[in-house]
């Protein structure tokens, strides 16, 4: 299947430790910006469908003996609203299942305006520019 | 039907059933629209008292909760008040998104534990009229449940006497903590009014009643150990009402079991009527074994399904259950809810779809 470039945002809408939800060929996609590489996970949580971008972007609680409490790898997994389940936002894998319950993952990159426009892209709702730099999704 | 389960390859030909969802909570938009609904002599009780539950903290929950209250996130009402307190979004979000034909609703805390029972009772009273007037009266999809104080049973029958009548409400709300177990014969008088009135015994998770959740070693450390002891509460709530003759007092109780599991029942009856066959002199009331009890009166809500670790395996325990037993409920808006559409992991026939998303609960509140 030949894959189509989606331009779904501006580099500097998506900043650092924020996400954004895009819509490419009538799917729900979670856009997050971690530490300056962007991902593009599906928005459905594959346990019951909550919406990832309406969750909460978190670190992981670890423990190493009784009474010992850290968080670690802050910002780098999102918490699905409704249950909790904790995805990391690399991989989509889930902290607890991570062979069997994971997000699809979409290849993202960013592609400067003036090598994009050279096409093909689909870009409903941008006007590309050349001076700026662009989300891409595949697919 | 629009419930279509994981896996289900196309929604063609698919019939469309509206769904019957057994657990939404609704909420006032502040705490202060009680007063709206409170008899006045009460208001300067609330302002200089207070209300209090028989649990250690005048204020917040003995257990920290996984979300902001109690919800989902994506369910804060965008024009503004807590989860569950605009009708309009729960629409959206619940009702119409779904296709919800009837919503019973299960209104948390309130009078039910209070200490001052008097003061429990009307609270409970208002609580009913709010009811009313704010969401059964405007969305003919919702039902009632009577708001009672269990622990003060002649203020609960007067209560259920007065809204008995209305037909909008269709159960009688009760919470599993109670201060003695559920069977016990101070209760009957609620249970005989239940009958009286047509109605069934909506007994949902949770409630105050100052005993460590599950006695047996006090208090536990964490939610995430409390929130499977509602499902062992709901065991001894059943095995009380067993065990004291409630059902063959009242031959026609219909008692649901509102958000505390239903994989358990299969392991507790087995164990329950070996029991009985032991020691049956004790409770010579009892004229039949207590799954055949359980079988006739009792049914489960489904939220939340565990996971039992394969699709085969949930349905082997609906198989011992019983398909007629088992009542869809979502509990929105709470964090634990559960989406019609994913809640069971395995492909369910037309005719289990129709038991479990409609039939079940006509039968369990006896509506037409």
């Amino acid at each position: 299947m030949t894959t189509t470039k989606h331009v779904v945002a501006t580099i500097e809408e998506v900043p650092p430790g924020q996400h954004k939800k895009v819509h490419v060929k009538g799917r729900d996609i979670a856009l997050f910006n971690l530490n300056g590489e962007f991902y593009a996970l599906g928005d459905k949580c594959p346990h019951e469908a909550g919406s990832l971008c309406t969750g909460k972007v978190v670190g992981l609680a670890i423990s190493k003996e009784p009474g010992d409490y850290q968080l670690v790898r802050p910002g780098e997994f999102v918490k699905c609203p409704w249950h909790g389940w904790e995805f990391d936002i690399r991989t989509g894998q889930s902290y607890c299942d991570p062979q069997k319950t994971r997000v699809r993952m979409y290849e993202s990159h960013v592609e400067n305006g003036d090598e994009l426009a050279k096409g093909p892209y689909v870009a409903e709702t941008f006007k590309v520019s050349v001076d700026q730099q662009y989300v891409v999704i595949e697919l | 039907m629009n419930v279509q389960v994981r896996g289900a390859k196309s929604a063609e030909g698919a019939q469309r059933l509206g769904v019957i969802d057994c657990d939404i909570h609704p909420v006032m938009r502040s705490p202060g629209d009680l007063k709206k609904y409170l008899s006045p002599k009460w208001h300067d009780h609330l302002d200089t008292y207070g209300s209090f539950h028989r649990q250690p903290f005048v204020q917040g929950d003995i257990y920290p909760r996984a979300a902001p209250y109690l919800s989902r996130r994506d369910a804060m009402p965008p024009n503004g008040g807590p989860p569950g307190s605009d009708l309009e979004f729960m629409r959206a979000q619940l009702l119409d998104l779904h296709n919800i034909e009837v919503g019973v609703l299960q209104v948390l805390g309130g009078g039910t534990h209070q200490r001052n029972i008097d003061y429990g009772a009307a609270i409970c009273s208002a609580i009913n009229n709010w009811q009313v007037a704010e969401w059964i009266s405007h969305d003919e999809r919702l039902r009632g449940s009577i708001s009672i104080t269990q622990e003060y049973p002649e203020a609960a029958v007067a209560e259920i006497r007065k809204h008995g009548p209305d037909k909008r409400f269709v159960q009688i709300g009760m919470n599993q903590r109670s201060l003695e177990p559920a069977g016990r014969r101070r209760y009957w008088p609620i249970y005989e009014a239940a009958v009286e009135f047509d109605l069934s015994l909506g007994i949902h998770t949770g409630g105050y009643n100052g005993h460590a959740p599950v006695p047996g070693g006090g208090w536990p450390s964490y939610y995430a150990e409390q929130h499977h002891l509602i499902n062992v509460c709901q065991q001894n709530v059943l095995s009380s009402m067993v065990m004291e003759g409630v059902f063959e007092q009242f031959p026609t109780l219909r008692v649901v079991l509102v958000e505390g599991g239903f994989t358990w029942a299969p392991a507790l009856t087995w164990r329950l009527d070996k029991l009985w066959k032991k020691l049956r002199s004790e409770v010579p009331r009892l004229t039949r074994p207590p799954s055949d009890y359980i079988r006739q009166h009792i049914w489960f809500t489904t939220q939340p399904v565990d996971d039992m670790g394969s699709p085969e395996r949930l349905r082997e325990i609906c198989d011992l259950v019983g398909w007629d037993r088992l009542c869809f409920s979502s509990d929105y808006p709470h964090w634990d809810f559960d989406d019609p559409r994913y809640a069971f992991t395995f492909r369910l026939s037309e005719s289990e779809k129709l038991a479990i998303f409609n039939r079940n609960a006509r039968q369990a509140y006896n509506l037409q």
